[in-house]
């Protein structure tokens, strides 16, 4: 892989590292360098392991398999405290800094330098600050309370903490993604100049430009694995695009073909201020309309807007041609809307509760006679539905929170497919469970949308989306950024879309 | 609709969880519940007091001791409902002395006590909304909104009524509010407080309703994302719980005949250790009505017990307040015992949030 081996080794390295949540393998074989004086990308898509990858080095998972090295020697960090230890420090993208203290007692917390009756010796620290920041080259005020500093200036001080813990090893995990260009360039000159006093730098980002700008060699991560590292002279956007996406899964997915009814759903000019603006689109009977994009732009806050369970600025829904009022789930329900949310355990299910509770929460008002709730009609619909379903629980009254992932995601289908929808939306449909099950989601959708429903569906799997949907919207940083059809979609013009690049520019 | 999906088993196999009903039918589960251990415990308080306390097993002392606890077992009903959404209002007792303070003001000031009960029904209703409204809306903890409400509505009662006691009230309506039901010594408030009790138990166990309070109280976003409006669900508890709190105050004024406005200071505490001691719980989401009639009716009978056994009423406080610390600590005893009992509980695997 790399061509001139490093004189010393590394200051950090991950060898042949792997782990596993439940089934679910979120690191594979996972090799990767970080040299002095070099800043390293890291670029994968949704779901390719970066995180776990980094909350390894950070000593937030240990590897099932593999280890960490520093300086060569394989090290064991069993709790974040010895990775910082051994140099790492770790800049989040939105850094947790304690909001009522200062500046510069954020920095030193824990071992602020102190003067004679062991009281804090505030002169010495506001110092030092000074000295840290006149090394970044940036101007914050030491004596000033960390509450109301932007999220640059934020991370300039968990940088200025870095420094000061002798950090030699610097992650950023997607750093840029809450910065304005201002910001990200002043970043930027401060990253280089930590890479040209010797640190070593893991930036990851989803800005390709941004990557190809800072970094001296890229790693690209799919699926868990590591697929490869090269010098960015090396590279093109194209290549590592077709890196991250190149995959064999084509026969999965069997969307039928429908003939589209009539308009279900319409979506005009949406916004929320600052989360998603002006989003606009339709759903016939019998389509699956996907919207595609990365974490962050704002797809689960568009589909919880148009459900009510969140609140928007300005723009309409309708259903069916009648305008749904906002902010009410009740309302969304009762023009025939369903939504499968996206995290299950929190938002879809109420997990102390038993299978039939959950399963028939939905219907409630439905189920009962005069406001009467019969236990027996209660047990006979959940036990339909979950049959329908094939939900395996042990029993009805079993909780809910003792079924695996893809049992709990057939609860939560069974307990909206039962209000009969006209509209099903489904937020990361098959995001946690077994292969066995995912499948078995992905047949249902497409038989639902052949009965005539009109489902929108938000992945973050691109070969999902590829393989189910008829109409592809791709967001990125909350708007829509393209809407192709079935035949234009491929994994190539969804990434460029979702990253916000243009095909013909690259 | 009806999409019978037709695939594989997906390889995963049904979770046999430790949760699951014991076998051996309904009766062995009734008997596993908590309210059953409440009501079991009710039993053998009884039988005990019965021996060693003279006079207790008499129908007198069981009229007695339901004159004591007809504030308590009023106030509990919706006391469980707003704890089971995991909210809690402590401005209760301070509810009935308002109330009561009031009664007594408007009485003194010559309105007829036909136009004054009704007026107190709903003053306890606005003030029960006002926590809600700051609950709800402000977005406030209650246990905050209810202490501050506590303290503020006990001082309007002083402000009303000062540290006088009006206590003139007609015959016909205090000795109404102790009537005995027929030649028996049991008063017929029992009747109240039982439908009521059944009221407060078909909303909550068998409604639509219902369903969303435990779910409300198990995760208020979940719930919120099944179409419940949580809001105005523990709003109109708020009101419901305001209004029940007059109607105590109402009684309690009659049964004493004395308007006070330190009337129930402190039945809070009692009417929460009640509750928690009837087998709610406090982090919300658990319990059912059965338990806590169960745990008025053992709090009252404790209390009445060691009062015939001429106990101090300091120790009487000791005594509810350490009933309401074993009713918290001991659920999580037993279910740290079983748990050991059981040591393969499936742990939920830690959700990879990657992206």
């Amino acid at each position: 892989m790399a061509q001139e081996p490093p004189p010393v080794p590394p200051p950090l390295a991950l060898v042949g590292a792997a782990k596993s949540f439940g089934a679910v393998k979120a690191l594979q074989g996972v090799s990767l360098e970080l040299r002095a004086g070099e800043i390293h990308a890291l670029c994968g898509e949704n779901g390719a392991g970066k995180s776990t990858l980094v909350k390894m080095i950070a000593g937030v998972h240990r590897p099932d398999e593999g280890h960490v090295e520093v300086d060569g020697a394989p090290i064991e960090f069993a709790r974040p405290a010895d990775a910082q230890q051994a140099g790492v420090a770790v800049i989040y993208q939105e850094p947790t800094l304690f909001p009522d203290l200062s500046v510069a007692e954020n920095i030193f917390m824990g071992r602020q330098p102190l003067a004679r009756g062991r009281r804090i010796d505030r002169p010495a620290m506001h110092a030092a600050t000074e000295a840290l920041f006149a090394r970044l080259g940036v101007h914050i005020d030491p004596a000033r309370p960390a509450k109301g500093l932007s999220i640059a200036d934020q991370q300039l001080i968990e940088i200025a903490k870095a420094l000061s813990l002798q950090a030699r090893v610097l992650v950023m995990d997607e750093p840029t993604a809450a910065l304005s260009g201002v910001e990200v360039e002043r970043l930027f000159t401060v990253a280089r100049s930590l890479r040209d006093s010797g640190a070593a730098i893991l930036f990851i980002s989803h800005r390709f430009d941004e990557v190809f700008d800072l970094c001296d060699r890229i790693t690209v991560m799919r699926d868990g694995r590591y697929i490869s590292t090269d010098p960015v002279a090396e590279l093109t956007v194209d290549a590592v695009v077709r890196k991250m996406v190149g995959r064999d899964i084509a026969a999965l997915f069997p969307k039928q073909d429908t003939e589209p009814g009539e308009v279900v759903l319409e979506v005009e000019g949406l916004t929320r201020t600052g989360v998603f603006s002006d989003v606009g689109f339709t759903v016939r009977a019998g389509e699956i309309v996907a919207l595609a994009g990365l974490v962050g732009a704002g797809r689960s806050e568009v589909v919880r807007a148009v459900f009510g369970v969140d609140p928007y600025d300005s723009g309409r829904v309708l259903v069916n041609g009648r305008p749904l009022r906002k902010g009410r789930p009740a309302a969304a329900m009762a023009a025939g809307i369903a939504l499968v949310p996206e995290d299950r355990r929190q938002q879809g299910l109420v997990m102390e509760l038993s299978v039939e509770r959950n399963a028939t929460l939905t219907r409630r008002w439905a189920l009962s006679r005069f406001g009467w709730l019969r236990r027996s009609t209660e047990e006979r619909t959940a036990r339909e539905w979950t049959r329908r379903m094939q939900v395996k629980a042990g029993s009805l009254s079993d909780a809910v929170a003792t079924l695996s992932g893809g049992n709990q995601q057939k609860v939560v289908l069974a307990k909206w497919l039962s209000t009969d929808p006209a509209v099903l939306i489904v937020d990361e449909p098959t995001r946690g469970i077994d292969v066995g099950t995912k499948s078995e989601v992905h047949r249902l959708l497409s038989e639902l949308a052949g009965r005539g429903l009109a489902v929108v569906m938000v992945s973050s799997e691109l070969p999902e989306v590829l393989g189910m949907a008829d109409r592809i919207l791709v967001m990125h940083e909350g708007r829509v950024s393209a809407e192709l059809s079935r035949a234009q979609a491929t994994e190539e013009s969804v990434m460029y879309a979702a990253t916000g690049q243009r095909e013909d520019a690259a | 609709m009806a999409p019978e999906v037709t695939a594989p088993s997906s390889g995963q196999g049904a979770p046999f969880g430790p949760d699951r009903a014991p076998r051996g039918g309904t009766l062995r589960r009734l008997l596993a519940t908590r309210e059953a251990s409440v009501l079991g415990a009710l039993v053998v308080t009884v039988i005990l007091a019965s021996f060693w306390v003279d006079g207790f097993f008499t129908d007198r002392t069981a009229g007695f001791l339901i004159l004591d606890v007809t504030a308590i077992a009023l106030i509990a009903l919706p006391m469980t409902l707003i704890v089971i959404t995991g909210e809690i209002d402590l401005s209760v007792a301070s509810i009935l002395g308002l109330t009561s303070a009031v009664m007594g003001q408007l009485w003194f000031l010559g309105l007829p006590l036909e136009t004054i009960v009704p007026l107190c029904l709903a003053l306890g209703a606005v003030l029960g909304a006002i926590n809600g409204l700051l609950v709800t809306v402000a977005g406030l903890p209650s246990l905050a909104v209810t202490i501050g409400t506590m303290a503020l509505y006990r001082g309007l009662a002083y402000v009303i009524l000062g540290d006088r006691a009006v206590a003139d009230f007609p015959r016909s309506w205090t000795s109404g509010a102790t009537q005995r039901l027929g030649e028996t010594a049991i008063p017929w408030v029992v009747l109240l407080i039982a439908a009521l009790a059944v009221v407060f138990g078909i909303v909550l166990h068998a409604t639509p309703i219902g369903r969303s309070l435990y779910a409300i109280g198990s995760n208020d976003e979940a719930a919120r994302f099944a179409g419940i409006s949580v809001r105005m669900t523990k709003l109109w508890l708020f009101v419901a719980s305001g209004a029940v709190s007059a109607l105590a105050g109402v009684f309690w004024t009659l049964q004493y005949s004395s308007a006070r406005a330190d009337n129930a200071f402190g039945l809070e505490l009692s009417v929460v250790a009640a509750v928690l001691l009837g087998g709610v719980s406090i982090f919300g989401g658990l319990g059912a009505l059965p338990g806590v009639i169960g745990g008025v009716l053992l709090l009252g009978t404790i209390r009445k017990a060691l009062e015939l056994a001429d106990v101090s009423s300091d120790t009487l406080s000791v005594v509810t307040g350490l009933l309401l610390v074993i009713s918290v600590v001991a659920p999580n005893i037993v279910a740290r015992l079983k748990e050991r009992r059981r040591p393969d509980t499936p742990s939920v695997p830690a959700h990879s949030n990657q992206r």
